[in-house]
């Protein structure tokens, strides 16, 4: 009888199965999906772990430049001085985030979806903006810190007041800011759930507020906590634009690295700070790794959903907490906003769209806005395909099982690389002439040379440096799809492609926009893998940001960060209206009809 | 299985082959330019050559002094400019210690003063198009807020009382930040010059990585004070800002931009016509917008709030000594102020 069960489970409908062509197909995609991880993430890292034990005529020295990084005060106090950073942007991130989803998701405020939405917005701009907003507010001659230029002098005597923005000070809140969004997303997912029976347990044993948010709220979120912290840490460990800002004389191991390979071409030295970069997202990605895989439902069948109670004065609280952080962020976004349209700030206010000309300064006109949108539509369109299909064969294919573990671990792994890094390998790998082959010692000449300085080379780098999330998404909706879609139409003689057209593509598209969106958004701002990357002819708009700042033309890059920043409003509300439209068409089905 | 392999293999070869095959010869007629001019003055410039040569495409690749060098340096083995077009004469006579320049007499060679080109080769390696020196931007109206008065002259920059108030160009990567250091060097005598820097480090806020940075911060009032080029502050203060700029009373460390070409297998010879081009008498005048001193004299007066005769402004510069003591000169600096930034917070 059991034997009979298992065979039944067991089942695999080989029977009709035209010998071979789904089979050597989905092989021949697979062979080639893995192939094209590793000559775009595995070789180029292998070129850049080589690069460091090699100086800079490329002889191998061991691990001597480490020795001198950690041996030199200068260098090593960026270690500290990034550490330090990270720490603390961390633990101001992850609490303001934690109220401000609790607000959203425990409490009954007002205005929710606009402080959603707010608190979102930051993830649309590329980091060097915020810096450029500091400047204007609280830099040595900011709005805040002349107190509205003597205004509120005059008025309140409220006085002038030095904030030294340049340095540690600058780069924290800057970071805080990036950071925020993304701890606040992981968070009010982790919130939205929990168990009724737990609270009014808690409630039974007269426990008090605190000792409930320690005993029972905390514990139920605590893989989220995890996950946020992880998050902030990496993020700001590694972040570039921010620090070039503001960072003043505050030296940090990301733009060391910017130093070291662009200003002194000393690449050994770029590769060596690169790999010290990645330590803690290598940690963060394993203990992630090992979390999930015992995060089991805290949250199972019996539970109720929780009811938030309610309390007036809890209420208000929060929403003047949440108003408190809506108008800093808008504060930012209109300091932004007032530069670009500024004439001379702060000498004279009269407005003027000069700094949209771009021409008269470091920016080569709206030429790279338009590189920016070209990349990022690329990125968006050829990354979402490339890495649904990956996803979907690594998902649903039942061949090459090995090939497939390995490739669904290279999928994840670049979540762990900092884009830097990325830049830096790939220009190792494709800048490189010829490369021997290991054993054998034969020489081939680079077949991938062609790519570099193209516009090819920035897409790639943008898929790479975003394809965790984006396959993440992808596995997560794939998963979801039963595997009997691929088993009956194998069964019935469908062909695999037609299922795959007419079945799971339609039932990933909420999935696949939201890819499309992700990567869309993330190019338009990244900054980082594309720096080292791009040639005089692809010069992209947060390069360009980052060119204006260094030739001191503020104005014009605050003015460049806000087309960025309202490209990406337009395509997220583009996504909304899309996503909202096929979910009332798909879900149709479900109406009942009358 | 193999075979699909073998099929899939062959087809990318096929495909990479055919991609790098269409990339090569798009190549004709085109010749890259290392430049280290200002951005907002290269359009301009280039247009009466685009005029008068539409058939050839140039590649301007453009950055800071330091980094164009760097990049210059390290290419060494395998260049990718063809010429380079206003590099500081320092940063060029350093690749020409390193044997990368070929010799070559542009059309009009003549016309431009020895003091402003090669004079040790017979065909020379480097010509000077323009003149640019050493001014401070001062902000008008924060100084005056402050209650303190303009500095004068590099004496004057060490009052404490401009502490925190001096924005100054990083040596290492900006061209105006080193011809002010090789100038104090040359004007005090080196050790001097290391006891200056040392004083004038206290009052510094900010090192920054161009030459223009400065003068930007002092009109934006970020930082009052901006050691920077003559030129920056001017055109600011012509957009509307409240600059000054000031003319070290010390005179000022000046440099050339200067032109060469670059040694390499197959010299273009698109690339000798722009260097023709580049010190023929429109391209000097244009330059003349921009510079108070061009190396080939025009007869466009001098620019408003320049000095009267901008050459005797200039000090006597050694540009050999300043080139074979460069990278020393940058090895000291970055060691004592660049690393040194902790102590000042």
């Amino acid at each position: 009888m059991i034997s009979a069960i298992k065979s039944i489970v067991q089942w695999n409908p080989t029977v009709p199965q035209k010998p071979g062509i789904t089979e050597r197909v989905h092989r021949a995609l697979i062979i080639l999906m893995m192939l094209g991880l590793v000559f775009s993430m595995v070789f180029p890292i292998i070129e850049l772990l080589k690069r460091a034990l090699q100086d800079q005529s490329g002889t191998y020295i061991g691990l001597d430049n480490f020795t001198t990084y950690f041996t030199s005060p200068s260098l090593f106090q960026s270690a500290y001085h990034t550490v330090t950073i990270a720490i603390i942007t961390t633990i101001i991130s992850v609490s303001a985030a934690f109220l401000f989803a609790y607000a959203i998701e425990r409490t009954h405020m007002k205005g929710k979806t606009f402080f959603t939405y707010i608190g979102l917005l930051p993830l649309f701009a590329p980091t060097m903006m915020y810096g450029i907003a500091l400047i204007y507010l609280l830099g040595n001659n900011g709005l805040l810190t002349t107190g509205f230029f003597g205004l509120t002098e005059q008025w309140f005597g409220w006085e002038e007041f030095d904030f030294e923005l340049y340095g540690m000070k600058g780069i924290i809140i800057s970071e805080v800011i990036f950071t925020f969004p993304q701890a606040f997303l992981i968070l009010k997912v982790a919130l939205s759930t929990a168990d009724q029976r737990l609270y009014e347990a808690a409630d039974t044993l007269g426990a008090s507020t605190l000792r409930k948010l320690v005993t029972v709220t905390l514990p139920s979120i605590k893989y989220g906590l995890v996950s946020a912290f992880f998050v902030c840490f990496t993020l700001s460990f590694t972040d570039f634009g921010a620090p070039k800002v503001v960072g003043g004389q505050y030296n940090v191991l990301a733009t060391d690295v910017y130093k070291q390979v662009i200003g002194q071409q000393n690449f050994s030295m770029g590769a060596t700070v690169g790999i010290i970069l990645t330590i803690p997202a290598i940690i963060a990605f394993i203990v992630d790794q090992t979390i999930q895989r015992k995060q089991s439902g805290g949250v199972n069948s019996r539970a109720v959903p929780y009811k938030t109670p309610k309390n007036k004065g809890r209420d208000r609280l929060y929403l003047l907490y949440c108003s408190a952080i809506a108008f800093s962020v808008l504060l930012l976004f209109g300091a932004i906003a007032a530069a670009a349209f500024v004439k001379v700030w702060p000498y004279d206010f009269s407005l003027t769209l000069r700094n949209f000309g771009f021409g008269s300064v470091a920016g080569d006109g709206l030429k790279p806005y338009w590189n920016s949108l070209i990349v990022s539509t690329l990125t968006a369109t050829i990354g979402t395909a490339v890495i649904f299909i990956g996803a979907y064969l690594t998902e649903k294919s039942r061949h090459l099982k090995w090939v497939r573990k390995v490739s669904y671990f290279l999928s994840i792994l670049p979540i762990a690389l900092p884009g830097l890094v990325i830049g830096l390998a790939f220009i190792f790998f494709f800048n490189e002439q010829a490369f021997t082959i290991p054993f054998i010692n034969m020489e081939i000449a680079n077949p991938f040379k062609w790519l570099y300085g193209s516009l090819a080379i920035l897409v790639l780098a943008n898929i790479v440096h975003f394809y965790a999330v984006a396959f993440i998404t992808a596995n997560t909706s794939l998963k979801k799809q039963d595997d009997e879609f691929e088993s009956v139409s194998e069964a019935m003689n469908v062909p695999f492609y037609k299922t795959f057209s007419r079945v799971t593509v339609p039932l990933s598209l909420p999935a696949i926009l939201e890819m499309a969106m992700y990567l869309f958004v993330n190019s338009m701002t990244t900054i980082s893998a594309v720096v080292f990357l791009y040639s005089p002819d692809w010069k992209l708009a947060s390069i360009a940001i980052v060119n204006m700042d260094d030739a001191g033309d503020i104005a014009p890059a605050a003015a460049m960060s806000l087309l960025i920043i309202a490209t990406n409003i337009i395509v997220r509300v583009v996504y909304e209206l899309l996503s909202k439209k096929l979910m009332n068409r798909t879900n149709a089905w479900k109406q009942t009809q009358t | 299985m193999k075979k699909t392999m073998l099929f899939i293999v062959s087809l990318m070869l096929v495909f990479v082959a055919a991609c790098s095959g269409g990339n090569a010869e798009t190549k004709e007629k085109e010749i890259t330019v290392y430049t280290a001019l200002e951005d907002d003055m290269i359009e301009t410039y280039l247009s009466s050559f685009k005029e008068k040569h539409p058939n050839i495409k140039v590649n301007i690749v453009r950055d800071s002094t330091g980094v164009v060098t760097s990049k210059l340096l390290a290419e060494k083995d395998n260049p990718k400019a063809d010429v380079v077009w206003g590099l500081a004469a320092t940063s060029l006579l350093v690749a020409d210690q390193k044997g990368m320049l070929e010799g070559y007499a542009p059309e009009g060679i003549d016309r431009v003063g020895s003091q402003y080109k090669d004079t040790q080769n017979e065909k020379p390696h480097w010509v000077g198009i323009d003149a640019w020196m050493t001014g401070i931007a001062v902000n008008t109206v924060e100084l005056k807020e402050m209650g303190l008065e303009a500095p004068q002259s590099y004496e004057d920059l060490l009052d404490p009382k401009y502490k925190d108030l001096i924005v100054m160009p990083n040596p290492a990567s900006s061209g105006t930040g080193f011809l002010t250091v090789s100038a104090m060097m040359q004007l005090m005598g080196e050790d001097k010059a290391w006891n200056y820097m040392d004083e004038l480090h206290k009052n510094v806020g900010m090192y920054t990585h161009s030459g223009s940075k400065p003068a930007k911060l002092a009109g934006q009032g970020e930082y009052p004070i901006g050691i920077s080029f003559g030129y920056r502050g001017i055109t600011q203060a012509e957009k509307g800002e409240p600059i000054k700029t000031i003319f070290p009373e010390e005179g000022s460390g000046w440099d050339l931009e200067a032109n060469a070409l670059v040694k390499k297998e197959n010299i273009k010879d698109e690339a000798k016509t722009f260097l023709d081009w580049a010190i023929s008498d429109k391209a000097m005048k244009e330059y003349s917008e921009n510079f108070a001193i061009t190396t080939v004299p025009t007869d466009k007066p001098v620019p408003e709030g320049f000095p009267e005769d901008p050459t005797e402004q200039l000090i006597d510069n050694d540009f050999n000594w300043a080139a074979e003591n460069r990278q020393e000169i940058l090895d000291k600096w970055t060691k004592n102020y660049d690393g040194k930034s902790a102590p000042k917070e």
